[in-house]
């Protein structure tokens, strides 16, 4: 069975010019793959190079070396070499991201963001509706915020926001991190109900989660990053 | 990937000495939203009159795809039928928003001019197509026939945004739309700008200095600097992870909000 998402021999650095070109080198030799069904967990502490490993396989951060394959359906495209608009396409049908922040758009309503990313990810606009609501009220969200924007909503409610948008299209590939930092437990658990939903149909999954009963709850592998640090400095 | 909307092959334009537009080569296509973006005087308002065929570049092309389909290159077109693509095809949303309209003609006629320019001749018909333009960018039907002299900064900027749609074009160019407007009426017309153009699957070129505007609205992004472009790709990549010193240093300049 091809991988979702297969890392190889990738390195990254950062050339700061601004500090007289000082390199800071993050990882180095990384290899690792993710098939369907499966969600590997990245490990190691806060500077390891987690979240730099998951922003690569989004395109958000250049990958100075090695590939980044993604399936494609039927073929693979390496993104650490896409073209902007073939990784654009890749993020709209492909590759869901959900970080611990969510982007705020002035003045839209948490609703039509969330139904937004369904229409970007390829659903009907009856569809999208229709998942942005269960969504929401499954991650018990108060109604009474849907048609709110979210700038103002706590933490832990745009936290929330921003898991439906990225799980309410049926991306194969799922990039989290830290997606529940903010929530409590319950909601904590609703996002693992999810989280292996997506596993069950097919989906893979690369993802940092700090709490451990989160990452018992859906971790099928664990990788440890540190272990990409040795190479680094080479 | 099918042929571009627009697009520029090494564009150069001198001033006497200087350089205004060094060899730049960009393309757009419909749906997408490019961001040219650098500090004044680094060539963007120039390259957006080249590609605008408001000036003649000394050495390069730009070519368009014509609704027929064909790739014409812009030096080939007449004057008349580079004023008929301009007119109709285009929009072009200007900082100041008395060079893109007319400052002692009705709202409505501001919308209405374009249309007639198209060879629409039913008043009944224009006055509803301004009147539903009007609406689309939040301005009140009672304020049709006031001229946009007595509108506000982001008013007259969304009447500019509603008289270049309402021809139904496939290319706007926008240069700096929303600098000297205030926070929450930049925020309604970013807003604005962003959802049209995804409904309508426009190809938008947009110029700014404000690194929050471009990321907010575009996919792609190309860093200028002294004419030239020195940087491109996605645009939260450039900005998130910019590889050229000069877009480390613009991006790291922006105090965060």
């Amino acid at each position: 069975m091809t991988a979702l998402l297969t890392f190889q021999d990738v390195a990254k650095s950062f050339t700061l010019h601004l500090r007289g070109g000082v390199v800071l080198p993050v990882v180095g030799g990384v290899s690792l793959s993710v098939a369907p069904g499966e969600c590997v967990v990245l490990g190691g502490p806060s500077g390891a190079g987690k979240s730099s490993l998951l922003k690569m396989a989004y395109g958000n951060y250049r990958c100075d070396a090695g590939a980044i394959w993604v399936r494609d359906g039927e073929t693979v495209i390496d993104v650490a070499r896409a073209d902007p608009r073939v990784m654009l396409s890749l993020r709209s049908r492909v590759i869901a991201y959900v970080s611990q922040f969510l982007r705020v758009i002035p003045r839209v309503s948490a609703l039509d963001v969330v139904e937004a990313a369904g229409r970007e990810g390829g659903l009907s606009e009856d569809e999208a509706r229709a998942r942005a609501r269960t969504l929401l009220a499954r991650l018990n969200l108060p109604e009474r915020l849907w048609s709110l924007p979210p700038a103002t909503f706590s933490g832990g409610e745009q936290q929330r926001v921003n898991i439906a948008r990225g799980l309410i299209a049926d991306r194969p590939l799922l990039l989290l991190d830290e997606p529940t930092a903010s929530l409590d437990a319950s909601n904590r658990a609703v996002v693992a109900e999810l989280v292996r939903e997506k596993l069950a149909a097919g989906a893979g999954v690369l993802g940092i989660f700090h709490d451990s009963e989160m990452r018992d709850a859906v971790a099928t592998r664990i990788v440890d990053v540190t272990r990409f640090a040795q190479a680094r400095a080479a | 990937m099918s042929t571009p909307l627009l697009s520029a092959e090494n564009l150069t334009k001198a001033y006497g000495s200087r350089l205004a537009c060094a060899g730049v080569d960009l393309d757009v296509t419909e749906g997408e939203v490019l961001a040219i973006v650098g500090e004044s005087g680094s060539g963007k308002s120039t390259l957006l009159s080249l590609l605008a065929g408001e000036l003649a570049p000394d050495s390069g092309c730009v070519r368009y795809r014509m609704r027929d389909g064909r790739s014409r290159d812009l030096a080939d077109l007449g004057p008349a039928e580079l004023r008929r693509l301009m007119r109709t095809d285009w929009g072009f949303v200007r900082q100041d928003a008395r060079q893109g309209l007319r400052m002692a003609v009705s709202a409505g006629g501001n919308v209405g001019e374009r249309l007639m320019g198209m060879g629409e001749r039913h008043y009944g018909r224009i006055r509803g197509q301004a009147l539903d333009w009007l609406g689309r960018v939040e301005i009140e039907a009672g304020r049709v026939d006031d001229p946009p002299s007595q509108f506000s900064g982001g008013m007259r900027q969304r009447l500019q945004i509603a008289r270049n749609l309402v021809t139904g074009p496939r290319l706007v160019l926008m240069d700096e739309p929303t600098s000297g407007l205030d926070v929450s009426v930049q925020a309604r017309l970013l807003d604005l700008i962003r959802r049209l153009s995804a409904e309508l699957g426009l190809a938008v070129i947009i110029v700014t200095h404000d690194l929050a505007v471009a990321r907010l609205l575009s996919h792609r992004i190309a860093v200028m600097r002294a004419g030239r472009v020195i940087e491109t790709g996605l645009t939260d990549r450039v900005l998130d992870d910019p590889e050229h010193a000069y877009t480390q240093l613009l991006v790291s300049s922006v105090l965060a909000a």
